[in-house]
């Protein structure tokens, strides 16, 4: 509910929104998106930064709180493990249930493998869940998977690695048609064609949405068939640490059953690590949008055993984060309500920016109005944001819009009295995404052999910037490319004995490096006081 | 922090005094509660966080989402993190889009009595009695269409005098119309054949040749659709 005062600042946005209809407002040139990115993207910040001391990528620049994690010790340092007790003897270990984790267990399943899904909370607990707007695939005569390429490359700032791009726009009709088979409902005309929009910085409306449940309708579809196929899946036991073998290849993980506080071994020819993202890291005070569970445990594991980090100081924070109402504070505007016609203003009522600006240069932009050039709006719990003019949905698409392609947002703010039918909203930017990770090739395949890393984890596919429908299809292009592999792969390995030696080796080197870390990592859990008092 | 609101919760009937802005969840975790069950997506999309609760002096038992409901003064609350309700096993490549594909799996939608506790108790406030009349009467769509919101926390099922597990019998309703039901896209199917003859991989080579010079001029001219 807003409070009298804002409601008076919103009778400016409704002053001036007669004017605004169907007036484009233009878009920045190439050296205007640099600008703003420089004075304003937190990337661009000094702050907020260190170099790591430790690792393959030893001197590389990290966010803070992720080099305090990757220079942290392991959780077993203390605990002594019988490795020759093998729980689970498998083709292909799945560490994490998220899509990508469950797109690759289909898959290697698929290719006759044993495969066991081990996951930190429940089945379908991932960012695919919370997913909104969409996702993109090249199927329309206007476009082609060449102009989708090139709108990742461009999104990306030109550093993509190129072969995951091609992988990723050429595989993305085929996925849409392969979640079609599985029984996804996509937003469809009567005779099938599917109703596409923009994202930011998309050159065709390529964005294929199941309402605003796009990511849920994908991740419970998925987890429907997991379970159909009788795939073990065990919740609430999430790895620790990988286990290589004497030749240093992955070969399993020692999973940690967060209930019971027992450790068990799981022995497996072939690893895949699909355990998301790092909102939960809270870079630079940000809040987040990402699940509770996105915490990079699958950074400090991989990369412990060897697997190199590509872009892990670029973070995405997605332009329109819930500013107002403080409970849902940082929670998700999916895109889509921009793609939809709704536009940021400032405390005058004026738009500052084209709406669908690639996500890096449209949060700059609203970091800009509100800090820069001071015309944001302060809310009565003293956070700053920009109103998002979503009753102008209606205007643009005829009533009812909002509550048939919106319904999840629609319903996000009734519960706390708002009507984004009638009243603009509050953003703010709010941490999303990683745009790195551990690199990976074409097939999810690390340096590490065995080791493969799909979905949020991975890096090099988005470059320095991800696009809006793009990651919950490069977590279903990859993580079926790294099931099948794997899979396959899996028959023609004999695993030699298990070892923990390469986290001895990183404690050492720990030691040498004059690091000394009381922090245990990964992570697994966030721990969060809302202001109680010690 | 003391000129805060502070409200009486009681979780699992422990009592705390808690800052009246926050949600359930909030509320636990200001109670000192670090979370595994019951704490998801914390967005109200995953199901993780069904609360029941009643408010001391009143007898209604009422649901929401700790994730995305405020504390209420005198709050008595459990949270709902698991129910086991039944999944059946099946092969959706075997199964046509009837009445007989839900009943031969879910045969006890038809002993509904209509008593609408699975309505009153769902969080996204869907319509359930109606879906699973729908999918009584093999109206696979409508049911897909009713059940669509539904975010599988388990509520219904747990209140369900008939044992059905609603949220199943819905999922089970879209994937087949998702796959049977829905108008197929030919434009879909166009685009899948072309690739797999290889149609744009010549385009896509000669892009992946260019300089990153080459690449910004031609993504800073690429024409835009309207």
């Amino acid at each position: 509910m807003y409070t009298a005062q804002m409601r008076e600042l919103i009778k400016k946005v409704e002053k001036s929104r007669p004017q605004r209809v169907g007036v484009d407002f233009p878009r920045m040139t190439p050296e205007e998106r640099e600008e703003v990115l420089e004075q304003y993207h937190p990337d661009y910040s000094e702050k907020g930064f260190r170099k790591i001391k430790v690792g393959v990528n030893k001197g590389a620049k990290l966010p803070e709180e992720l080099a305090d994690l990757i220079e942290a010790g392991s959780r077993l340092a203390e605990t002594k493990i019988d490795l020759e007790q093998v729980d689970y003897d498998l083709d292909v270990l799945i560490i994490g249930g998220g899509g990508a984790g469950a797109a690759a267990a289909l898959e290697a399943k698929k290719q006759g493998a044993n495969v066991l899904v081990a996951t930190k909370l429940r089945f379908g607990d991932a960012n695919t869940m919370m997913a909104e707007g969409g996702i993109q695939a090249a199927d329309k005569d206007n476009d082609s998977p060449t102009r989708h390429y090139l709108d990742v490359i461009g999104g990306g700032h030109y550093v993509n690695k190129q072969e995951l791009v091609e992988a990723l726009v050429q595989d993305a009709p085929v996925i849409i048609n392969w979640l079609e088979e599985l029984g996804v409902l996509f937003d469809k005309e009567a005779d099938g064609t599917m109703v596409t929009t923009h994202g930011g910085g998309t050159s065709r409306k390529r964005m294929h949405a199941a309402a605003d449940y796009t990511g849920a309708e994908i991740m419970r579809t998925l987890r429907d068939e997991v379970y159909n196929q009788g795939i073990e899946v065990i919740e609430f036991s999430p790895a620790v640490e990988l286990l290589l073998d004497h030749d240093g290849k992955a070969a399993g993980a020692i999973l940690y059953n967060l209930e019971t506080d027992e450790y068990c071994v799981a022995r497996a020819k072939t690893v895949i690590i699909a355990t998301g993202g790092a909102g939960r890291l809270h870079y630079q005070g940000f809040p987040t949008s990402n699940h509770y569970g996105a915490t990079a445990d699958g950074l400090v594991m991989g990369y412990r055993a060897g697997a190199e980090l590509i872009f892990a100081d670029t973070i995405q924070y997605h332009p329109t984060g819930v500013a107002f109402p403080l409970q849902i504070f940082g929670a998700l505007v999916t895109e889509k309500v921009r793609s939809l016609g709704a536009t940021p203003l400032n405390i005058d009522g004026e738009q500052f920016v084209f709406p669908l600006e690639t996500r890096d240069v449209e949060a700059a932009a609203i970091i800009r109005e509100c800090h820069g050039r001071k015309k944001g709006i302060t809310t009565s719990t003293g956070a700053v944001g920009v109103w998002l003019d979503t009753p102008l949905i209606d205007l643009i698409h005829g009533p009812g819009t909002i509550e048939k392609r919106l319904p999840a947002m629609y319903r996000q703010y009734q519960r706390f009295g708002i009507d984004m039918n009638k009243e603009p909203i509050l953003v703010y930017p709010t941490l999303h995404y990683q745009n790195g990770g551990l690199l990976i090739n074409q097939h999810g395949q690390t340096k590490v052999e065995n080791l493969y890393v799909v979905g949020e984890t991975a890096g090099g596919i988005h470059g320095r910037n991800r696009l809006m429908g793009n990651s919950l299809l490069d977590i279903l292009v990859f993580g079926r490319r790294a099931g099948i592999r794997a899979g396959q792969k899996s028959k023609d390995i004999e695993l030699k004995g298990l070892s923990l030696e390469h986290v001895n080796l990183y404690h050492q080197s720990l030691a040498e490096n004059g690091l000394n870390p009381e922090r245990v990592a990964p992570m697994l859990l966030p721990q969060y006081t809302h202001g109680r008092e010690e | 922090m003391s000129e805060k609101e502070l409200v009486n919760v009681y979780i699992l009937g422990k009592k705390y005094a808690v800052p009246s802005t926050l949600t359930i969840m909030d509320a636990m975790e200001y109670a000192g509660y670090q979370l595994t069950r019951g704490c998801g997506c914390r967005s109200g999309f995953c199901g993780a966080c069904a609360t029941i609760y009643r408010i001391k002096g009143e007898k209604e038992l009422k649901v929401s989402l700790a994730c995305q409901a405020k504390v209420e003064n005198e709050m008595y609350l459990t949270q709902l993190p698991f129910f086991p309700g039944d999944k059946q096993q099946y092969d959706l490549e075997q199964l046509e889009p009837t009445a007989e594909a839900i009943g031969r799996f879910y045969p006890e939608i038809y002993s509904c009595i209509g008593c609408n506790s699975c309505t009153n108790g769902c969080p996204q406030d869907l319509n359930v009695m109606q879906y699973i009349a729908f999918s009584q009467r093999g109206d696979l769509a409508n049911c897909a269409h009713e059940s669509f919101d539904c975010i599988m926390c388990g509520i219904c099922a747990s209140r369900c005098p008939a044992g059905i597990t609603h949220y199943q019998v819905g999922l089970l309703a879209r994937r087949l119309t998702g796959k049977y039901i829905a108008p197929r896209s030919k434009h879909l199917a166009t685009r899948v054949d072309e690739i797999k003859e290889g149609n744009f991989n010549q385009e896509l080579k000669e892009l992946r040749a260019m300089t990153t010079e080459e690449l910004k001029k031609a993504y800073n001219s690429r024409d835009i659709e309207k």
